[in-house]
């Protein structure tokens, strides 16, 4: 088998120098009636050709994004990612390494994880980041049961256009380790003000900018409120080249910033793996979650890095952990540090404004067909429409001719008849002309 | 002279009239290897003997410190917070972490003198 | 004496062993951060101008730049590749880390999981149009519950701790269910920190059970440490020392006959694939590494994936959304309603780690059962090679036979001055990444070593030759030399406690940059 080196002569002579007649003779700690006598009832071994035929199968059952026009977001964005990308991914010095506890020869994946820190923090304005979480969502959870050890306090407020997932995964978390959640209801018209809400209870208020169904707002009032009361501002972002064009959370007077990573250096693939991002003030480092790479000198005086501030993690602090989380999404994150690197500031600015340019034009051809009323004031790659029909047949019809053509709200809400005709469109700069056309059209007839 | 006692979980404690002093002793300062910070309790909370009132923290360790008394935090060391190492240097005297005004005089009579903590921790090996 | 004094102290500020012009050492490139590098104005990506438009932000337009470094391709690709040349890894060479299982990670795997049609799915496109993907994550669900013979399986968790977590949210949840407040719950000495770390954000307290001298968990202290308010035992097998529980069956039936569940942590499966069903020993639910025991790339620290396995009494709670196959096709629930309705809520965004998915059922295909029943029995075989030829020089902590990994400890080092952590620099020298050290906790300097069976024999005995010759220089008094290594590495040995002591953790620009800026 070809990922097996050892050979029969290899076995016999192992065997000899460990005194085992066998090798099922070294199982015989096993319970007798535990042991399997023969191989289970799973296809036997195969070769590439049989595998990749197998697979291959599978996956022209399904329709890539990029067969079709596709406008979908929601959480996770469609965007082209540069060829050096993958290439430098697949290295087998970064695919193949493991987390890096021995600094002296981990300097590679330490020195990056350094950068990606760095690019998180100036694109969120805050002070300090970590080195990625497994999403955005758990990074979600995450902030917000930092919030508590931060401020002593239980209550969080989850705002309503707050991505359902996030508020989803937030109360998991939440249902047993004893905290509360006050989940508001969805917010399609970003109209929902929650300073009123904030109390000596609340340790933390939870938004997102641009929020779930696409509006972008400044939340320094908000901010200001929570302060007052001791508690912390938590803003989610969910498309993370939103901040190349975005004010960013940390001029918001946000305390922590939780977000997807996924836009930047990594497809689709289905939802996973992407890539949490997680930033805070310099003051809360040490209630921070999650690995920390830290700079430092070798014994030589030469500069170098290595993790740091372990002592808040799982494996020495075990009950006591600022959380369970062991793994980063570290491969991830290096796909994101060197599209950031490829981008730089003018090319992140201007993947941004693309961004923007195209969601403008789009919806402006979208809501002049009849049936359609954009929702939003503002909105940055996303944006909320309002059909005259239940969305979700209008989706599956679009796809039919080819037009991936958004997400209907009720996927996340399917007992409100009061999100049944909303739909939530995104634009990329991967998005064309023909595209547009192509969704615009197709609405047209649909809806007729 | 101020009397200096000691516990099994390697605090000591001297007494300063009303007031005592508490850190760790250089046997526990050697356990744990460089400090590299440390968590002190707010100035005014009540620390009960037995119970966690510190935590101090190594590179690969991090280890709660036990009030050896009951009483008030009625100052800490903030030099501390810049330089944990004092910690190690000079466990007995710079690297002291807080002054209880205590409660009960009497819990004193339960820990170990010098000699009798020189005792315990040579009975450790 | 702290350990970073005593590498600078016994040889004062080590000059540079080779000195170059430039700092470079051949192959080995000393690159600066990528903010160092920075010009404006230049980018590696070229993206057309966007068509003028009247903007929507709401007046929130950023007002200043980002500050990220601009850098052409060529200069993107240099400092990557410069980087990577800088890490060990399984490509490389032996990693023998104990229960992190660091077998060779299959470049079919990487090919397929980029096809357009799994890699380019949006996660909420409409389910007609996913079908062969549900379809593979079924399949892959199906092989999972065959080899460990348990009827369900969650499969969203993104990793190890993670799925960890879901496992004892399921109980919990079942507990709640039954109308049972149980908050405690027992975990040997020996295990990994993620399982007390776990425990407690499900709510429950921790309760240590000691080991036995033979590196088991003790059956007897166990009972004793049952009752009617245990909610679980936490359980690794085989365990952290790399020991089959052999009194398994027992501690089964003992913790079920205590109302209690049984929680399994799958991070040791490799040394039983394909052999043994964890559903066979009595187990709840387990959570299974895709990452460790199926191959998928550990890439510096991530992503994994730590689908669980559950037993009848469990499934019901598992977190949404639930994968369904029935006429209509492949389709998810998502919702807590129907047959779902006490389903744990999510547990992250989407459905799970497809792209591991993916990874995972090529190298199960690739093996197949009778391929998967060999990686087990090579892997036990190659672990118990070593305890066989190093248990002679080094001080193994349990007489064997071992499983899949060996555990040495530090008695051999007495009186020689040299550590643990001296040794696994020395290794480093030598070309191989350490062994893991210091761990378990159950023994003194622990020296872990697990080869996986992707070890060819003549890799083994080349690592066993050097582990004896440099057991052989720590007996003779070379301390010394232990303590400087490692010497040819990119860095030598690194100032942890300056590194937490005061916390540099990210490139600022300095003062002077500052003010040229401005």
């Amino acid at each position: 088998m070809r990922y097996l080196p050892l050979t029969d002569a290899d076995r016999a002579e192992m065997l000899a120098a460990i005194g085992a007649d066998s090798v099922e003779a070294l199982f015989r700690d096993v319970p007798r009636s535990a042991r399997l006598d023969r191989p289970l009832d799973l296809p036997r071994a195969m070769g590439e050709i049989e595998v990749e035929r197998a697979l291959a199968r599978m996956a022209a059952k399904n329709m890539a994004a990029g067969a079709a026009a596709s406008f979908l977001g929601a959480g996770v964005y469609r965007h082209h990612v540069p060829a050096a990308v993958d290439h430098l991914i697949q290295r087998g010095e970064f695919l193949t390494s493991y987390t890096p506890y021995q600094p002296e020869v981990s300097q590679g994946t330490l020195q990056a994880l350094f950068e990606f820190q760095t690019q998180v923090a100036l694109i969120t304005g805050m002070e300090v980041a970590n080195a990625s979480m497994y999403d955005g969502a758990t990074s979600c959870a995450e902030a917000v049961m930092m919030a508590n050890r931060v401020t002593r306090r239980h209550k969080a407020i989850l705002a309503g256009d707050l991505h359902p997932h996030y508020r989803e995964t937030t109360t998991t978390h939440a249902r047993f380790a004893g905290f509360e959640i006050v989940a508001r209801d969805p917010d399609p018209a970003a109209r929902d003000d929650l300073a009123p809400l904030v109390d000596g209870d609340t340790a933390c208020v939870v938004v997102q900018n641009p929020g779930f169904f696409g509006h972008v707002r400044d939340f320094s009032v908000l901010a200001e409120a929570c302060h007052r009361a001791g508690a912390l501002l938590v803003v989610i972002v969910t498309e993370a080249v939103s901040l190349g064009l975005v004010k960013p959370p940390g001029e918001m007077g946000a305390d922590i910033v939780a977000a997807e990573g996924q836009s930047v250096g990594n497809p689709l693939t289905f939802g996973g793996p992407h890539v949490g991002l997680f930033a805070t003030r310099e003051k809360f480092v040490r209630q921070m979650p999650g690995r920390i790479a830290g700079q430092t000198v070798d014994v030589e005086g030469r500069r170098g890095w290595v993790l740091t501030l372990s002592t808040r993690e799982q494996h020495i602090r075990r009950e006591k952990a600022t959380s369970n989380i062991c793994t980063n999404s570290g491969l991830c994150a290096l796909a994101f540090t060197i599209h950031m690197a490829l981008l730089g500031d003018a090319g992140f600015t201007r993947l941004a404004e693309l961004n923007h340019a195209h969601a403008v034009m789009l919806a402006e051809r979208l809501a002049a067909v009849p049936g359609v009323a954009l929702l939003n004031d503002t909105f940055f790659n996303e944006f909320a429409l309002r059909l005259k029909r239940p969305a979700a047949p209008v989706v599956e019809a679009l796809a039919g001719r080819g037009v991936l053509a958004g997400v209907p709200a009720s996927r996340f809400w399917p007992d409100r008849k009061d999100m049944e005709d909303l739909l939530i469109v995104a634009a990329t700069e991967t998005n064309t002309e023909e595209d547009m056309a192509a969704f615009a059209q197709g609405l047209r007839e649909v809806l007729r | 002279m101020s009397t200096v006692k000691y516990t099994k979980d390697h605090e000591w404690v001297r007494v300063e009239g009303d007031t005592v002093v508490v850190g760790i002793t250089d046997y526990a300062q050697t356990q744990l290897g460089d400090v590299v910070y440390v968590e002190l309790p707010e100035i005014g909370r009540r620390v009960q003997k037995g119970k966690e009132a510190a935590v101090v923290e190594s590179v690969k360790a991090a280890s709660e410190v036990f009030a050896p008394i009951s009483g008030e935090v009625i100052a800490v060391n903030a030099e501390l917070s810049g330089e944990p190492g004092r910690i190690n240097s000079d466990p007995m005297g710079q690297g002291w972490f807080m002054k209880l005004r205590i409660a009960n005089p009497r819990e004193m009579d339960d820990l170990m003198d010098e000699a009798a903590y020189n005792g315990f921790v040579e009975g450790l090996h | 004496m702290s350990e970073w004094s005593q590498a600078i102290g016994a040889f004062g500020r080590q000059a540079a062993a080779a000195e170059t012009i430039s700092g470079n050492r051949g192959l080995m490139i000393e690159e600066p951060l990528l903010f160092e590098r920075d010009q404006a104005g230049r980018s590696g990506v070229d993206l057309p101008a966007p068509p003028p438009v009247a903007d929507r932000l709401g007046g929130l337009r950023r007002a200043g730049p980002t500050g990220l470094p601009g850098l052409s391709e060529p200069q993107v690709v240099r400092h990557f590749t410069r980087l990577s040349q800088k890490n060990y890894a399984i490509d490389s060479g032996l990693y023998p880390l104990g229960s992190c299982t660091m077998k060779h990670n299959p470049r079919l795997n990487e090919k397929l999981a980029r096809l357009p049609g799994f890699a380019d799915l949006h996660p909420l496109q409409p389910i007609s149009t996913v079908q062969g993907a549900l379809e593979l994550i079924d399949t892959l669900a199906h092989w999972l519950k065959v080899l460990t013979g348990m009827p369900a399986v969650a499969l969203s968790p993104a990793a190890g701790a993670h799925g960890e977590l879901c496992g004892m949210m399921c109980i919990r949840a079942a507990l709640d269910a039954r109308g049972e407040k149980r908050t405690r719950v027992l975990v040997p000495e020996s295990a990994h920190g993620t399982n007390p770390a776990t425990a407690a954000a499900c709510g429950f307290t921790v309760d240590a059970i000691p080991a036995n001298d033979r590196g088991r968990v003790d059956l007897a202290a166990l009972k004793v440490k049952l009752g009617p308010d245990v909610a679980a035992i936490m359980l690794t097998n085989p365990n952290t020392c790399g020991l089959f529980e052999d009194e398994i069956s027992a501690i089964a039936e003992a913790v079920h006959e205590a109302g209690a569940y049984f929680y399994c942590d799958g991070a040791n499966f490799n040394a039983i694939v394909g052999r043994v069903r964890p559903a066979d020993l009595g187990i709840d639910c387990m959570h299974i590494n895709l990452h460790k025991t199926f191959s998928t790339p550990h890439g510096g620290g991530g992503p994994g994936a730590g689908p669980v396995v559950l037993a009848q009494s469990l499934a019901a709670f598992a977190p949404l959304p639930w994968l369904v196959h029935d006429q209509t096709g492949f389709r998810l629930v998502e919702q807590a309603q129907g047959v779902a309705a006490q389903a744990l809520g999510r547990l992250k965004g989407n459905h799970g780690q497809m792209g591991m998915f993916v990874r995972a059922l090529a190298y199960m295909m690739s093996h197949g059962s009778d391929g998967l029943r060999q990686v087990s029995g090579d892997a036990v075989l190659n672990a118990n090679y070593l305890l066989a030829e190093l248990g002679d020089d080094l001080t193994a902590s349990f007489p064997g036979p071992c499983m899949h990994e060996v555990l040495f400890d530090d008695r051999f080092l007495e009186g020689t001055g040299v550590t643990t952590l001296d040794f696994a620099k020395a290794l480093i020298d030598e070309g191989y990444h350490p062994m893991t050290m210091y761990f378990p906790l159950v023994v003194h300097g622990a020296l872990l070593m697990e080869p996986t069976e992707t070890e060819p024999k003549e890799g083994l005995d080349r690592f066993i030759a050097v582990v004896k010759a440099l057991a052989q220089r720590a007996k003779a008094g070379e301390a010394a030399a232990f303590r400087a290594a490692p010497r040819f590495t990119p860095r030598r040995r690194l100032d942890e406690t300056g590194a937490a002591r005061k916390p540099v953790l990210r490139w600022r620009p300095s003062a002077a940059g500052r003010e040229a800026a401005e």
